[in-house]
C-alpha cells in the first residue's frame, strides 16, 4: 500500500484541486481528506456518507459555581488563561486538569469534549474519509490520525493499491500528524516568494521526519523568473520538480461546476496533472521497492 | 484597535490585505503589524523590516530528579498529553508531547519534578518605515503553534491599531490569533471552496463573539455563492478586490498591493473607516 500526501505549507496553493484530479486518474486507491477544520475535497468528489462516527477527544474543564469557594488556586496555576472570574472557559481550556486535581472543595469536573465528526463515504472515483472539526475545537492532530487509520483499513480490507491525502497548509500538528509515516509527499508550491519561503518550511517538515518529497509548481507561469528560482533550490536539495502546471482559470471554472479538472477540460491544465501523476506513480513505485 | 485578517481557507489573500492596511494607515495612526501565522509567517517577505530584537519561546517541560522520585507514578497518571511515564524504576518524558501546563510538577508528592525550558519556537520584533513589525516563527518539527501565538500577542500594544495576520484555518492557531481582537476581516474568494471555509471561519468567530467583516479576493470568477451567503447572513462585504493577474504578479514578487498599485489606498483608507464606525459602534451599545 502506498500512501502519497499533498501539502504546501502555504495555503491556496492548489493541493485540493490536485487531489480532485488525482482521484480520477489513480485506480484502487482510498482518499482521504486531512484537512480537518477547513475540509475541502468533498465540493470536488461529491461524497455520499454511508458512516459518521463522532469525535471524542480531549477534556474540559467545568466549575460548578455553587461548590466553588472563589479561593483563585484554580485560576492562578492555569498556564492557559482559561480561567477567569472562577469559570472556565472552554475555548482557552486545552484540558491540562491541573485544576480539577488542585481545587480543594471538587468544585471542578473534566467533562469529555465532543471535537468533531469523521465520515466514510462512496463517490463515484472509490472511497472517501473525511472528517469535520468542530468549532474552536483541539485535537485537529489526532482527529487527521483517525482519518488515516480509516483510510489505510479499507485499503487493506478492499486491497487497495493507493491512499491519497489531501494535506492541511502549515508545518504544525495536523500536518505532522498527516505526514508521518506516509511513503511521500507531494508539496504544490506556486511561483510567488512567499510560495517559496514557505516551500522551503514544507520540505524542512519532510526532511525531519525522513519523508522523500517531490514538488510540483502551479501556476508557474505566473512568475517564470520564480519558477526558475523554485527549480534550483530544488536541485539544489535534490528534490524532483514533477511537474509545471500554467495558469488558468478553468481550473476554478471547473471548482464551480464542482468537478475534478481533469474530468471538465482535457486542455493544458489536465494534460500537465496527467503527467504530474504518471511520475509520482513511478516514483512510489521506486520508493516502495526502495 | 485590535483588527484581525483571518480566512479559513488558505491562500486567498490575507496576507495581502493585512501588509496593504498597515501601510495605507501608518501616516495617520500608529500602527503595529503582528505576523501570527508562525508556522508560514509571509508578512517580512512585503514589509522587508529591519529586526531589531529576538526572543525565544519556550515551554517549560519536567525534568525528573531520579534522586527524589519513588516511581509512585502520580506525574504519568495525571498527564493528559501521555508526556510522562513510569516505568518500574525508569521516569521517561516525552517533551514534544508536553503542553507545559505544569501539573506534573506542582502534584508530585516528592518535590521530583522541576521545570526546564524547551524552546519551540521565536518572537522576532522590529520596524518597516513607521509601520512596527512582531513576527513569530515557530521551529520546523514542532507541532504547536499556539505557544508561539500567545507569546507574540504579548507585544501587541502601545499602537492605535493593531493588525494581526493569522494562520489559515479553523482550529486552536487561528483561535489563539484571533482572541481577543475588536474586529475580525475574513477574507475569502468567490468559490465554493472559499464560500465552505468562510461559513466555518464565521461560526468560529461567532463563538468567540468577534464581529467580522468580508472581503472578497479575486471577483469576476468563481460564482456568487459568497455574496449571497453574506447578504443572508447579514454580514458586511467591506472590500472587493478584482482578479487582476497584474495583482498577482506584484505579488509574487513581495510588492505590497498599495506600493504597486498606489491608488488602492483610498479602498484601505474607507476599508478602516468603516471598521472603525462599526467598533464605536458596537462599544456604545454595549456601554448602554
Amino acid at each position: 500500500m502506498k500512501e502519497l500526501v499533498v501539502l504546501s505549507g502555504k495555503g491556496g496553493t492548489g493541493k485540493t484541486s490536485i487531489v480532485g484530479s488525482l482521484a480520477v486518474l489513480a485506480e484502487r486507491k482510498v482518499l482521504a481528506d486531512c484537512d480537518v477544520d477547513a475540509a475541502d475535497l468533498h465540493l470536488l468528489l461529491n461524497p455520499s456518507v454511508k458512516e459518521q462516527t463522532e469525535f471524542w477527544s480531549g477534556q474540559t474543564a467545568h466549575i460548578d459555581r455553587d461548590r466553588c469557594i472563589e479561593c483563585g488556586l484554580c485560576q492562578d496555576l492555569c498556564r492557559f488563561d482559561a480561567i477567569k472570574d472562577y469559570t472556565a472557559d472552554p475555548i482557552s481550556c486545552e484540558g491540562c486538569g491541573l485544576c480539577y486535581q488542585v481545587c480543594p472543595v471538587e468544585a471542578i469536573t473534566m467533562e469529555e469534549s465532543l471535537s468533531g465528526h469523521w465520515f466514510i463515504s462512496e463517490t463515484k472515483y472509490g472511497p472517501l474519509v473525511h472528517a469535520r472539526l468542530g468549532i474552536a475545537q483541539e485535537n485537529s492532530g489526532k482527529l487527521v490520525a483517525q482519518v488515516r487509520q480509516q483510510a489505510k483499513q479499507i485499503a487493506e480490507e478492499k486491497n487497495l493499491e493507493y491512499i491519497i491525502s489531501d494535506g492541511p497548509p502549515g508545518i504544525g500538528c495536523p500536518v505532522i500528524s498527516s505526514l508521518s509515516g506516509a511513503k511521500l509527499a507531494l508539496l504544490v508550491t506556486e511561483p510567488t516568494l512567499s510560495g517559496i519561503h514557505d516551500l522551503e518550511r514544507a520540505f524542512g517538515i519532510c526532511r525531519h521526519f525522513g519523508i522523500p518529497a517531490v514538488v510540483c509548481i502551479n501556476k508557474y507561469d505566473l512568475n517564470e523568473y520564480n519558477s526558475r528560482q523554485i527549480e534550483s533550490y530544488c536541485a539544489q536539495q535534490g528534490i524532483s520538480v514533477t511537474s509545471k502546471i500554467p495558469f488558468d482559470n478553468v481550473v476554478t471554472e471547473a471548482l464551480v461546476h464542482g468537478v475534478p479538472v481533469v474530468e471538465y477540460s482535457t486542455g493544458g491544465v489536465s494534460q500537465e496533472i496527467e503527467r504530474l501523476w504518471h511520475d509520482i506513480s513511478r516514483t512510489l513505485e521506486h520508493e516502495e521497492k526502495g | 484597535m485590535i483588527l484581525s485578517v483571518a480566512s479559513g481557507k488558505g491562500g486567498t489573500g490575507k496576507t495581502l490585505v493585512a501588509t496593504s492596511l498597515a501601510l495605507s494607515l501608518k501616516d495617520s495612526h500608529k500602527v503595529m503589524l503582528l505576523d501570527c501565522d508562525v508556522e508560514e509567517p509571509n508578512c517580512h517577505v512585503f514589509l522587508k523590516p529591519s529586526l531589531t530584537g529576538r526572543e525565544p519561546v519556550n515551554i517549560l517541560v519536567p525534568k525528573v530528579a531520579e534522586d527524589k522520585c519513588n516511581y509512585c507514578g502520580k506525574c504519568a497518571q495525571i498527564c493528559a498529553y501521555h508526556a510522562i511515564a513510569v516505568l518500574g524504576n525508569h521516569v521517561l518524558t516525552f517533551p514534544q508531547l508536553c503542553h507545559g501546563c505544569g501539573a506534573c510538577s506542582y502534584l508530585c508528592p516528592e518535590k521530583a519534578i522541576t521545570e526546564e525550558p524547551r524552546e519551540t519556537g521565536v518572537v522576532e520584533w522590529g520596524h518597516s518605515d513607521e509601520v512596527s513589525f512582531v513576527q513569530g516563527t515557530l521551529n520546523v518539527g514542532e507541532a504547536m503553534a499556539p505557544p508561539v501565538i500567545r507569546k507574540l500577542k504579548e507585544r501587541g500594544n502601545n499602537s492605535d491599531v493593531v493588525i494581526r495576520d493569522t494562520p489559515p484555518g479553523t482550529s486552536c492557531p487561528m483561535v489563539e490569533a484571533v482572541k481577543g481582537s475588536d474586529f475580525c476581516l475574513l477574507v475569502t474568494e468567490p468559490t465554493p471552496f472559499g464560500l465552505n471555509d468562510l461559513v466555518l471561519a464565521v461560526d468560529t468567530v461567532r463563538e468567540l463573539a468577534i464581529p467580522c467583516g468580508v472581503i472578497i479576493n479575486r471577483t469576476g470568477i468563481g460564482d456568487a455563492g459568497v455574496e449571497e451567503y453574506c447578504r443572508k447572513e447579514g454580514i458586511p462585504v467591506l472590500l472587493t478586490i478584482p482578479l487582476d493577474t497584474e495583482i498577482a504578479r506584484q505579488y509574487s514578487r513581495g510588492i505590497t498591493l498599495v506600493e504597486g498599485m498606489p491608488q488602492w489606498q483610498d479602498g484601505f483608507h474607507r476599508l478602516f473607516e468603516s471598521i472603525q464606525e462599526r467598533v464605536d459602534e458596537r462599544a456604545c451599545r454595549s456601554e448602554r
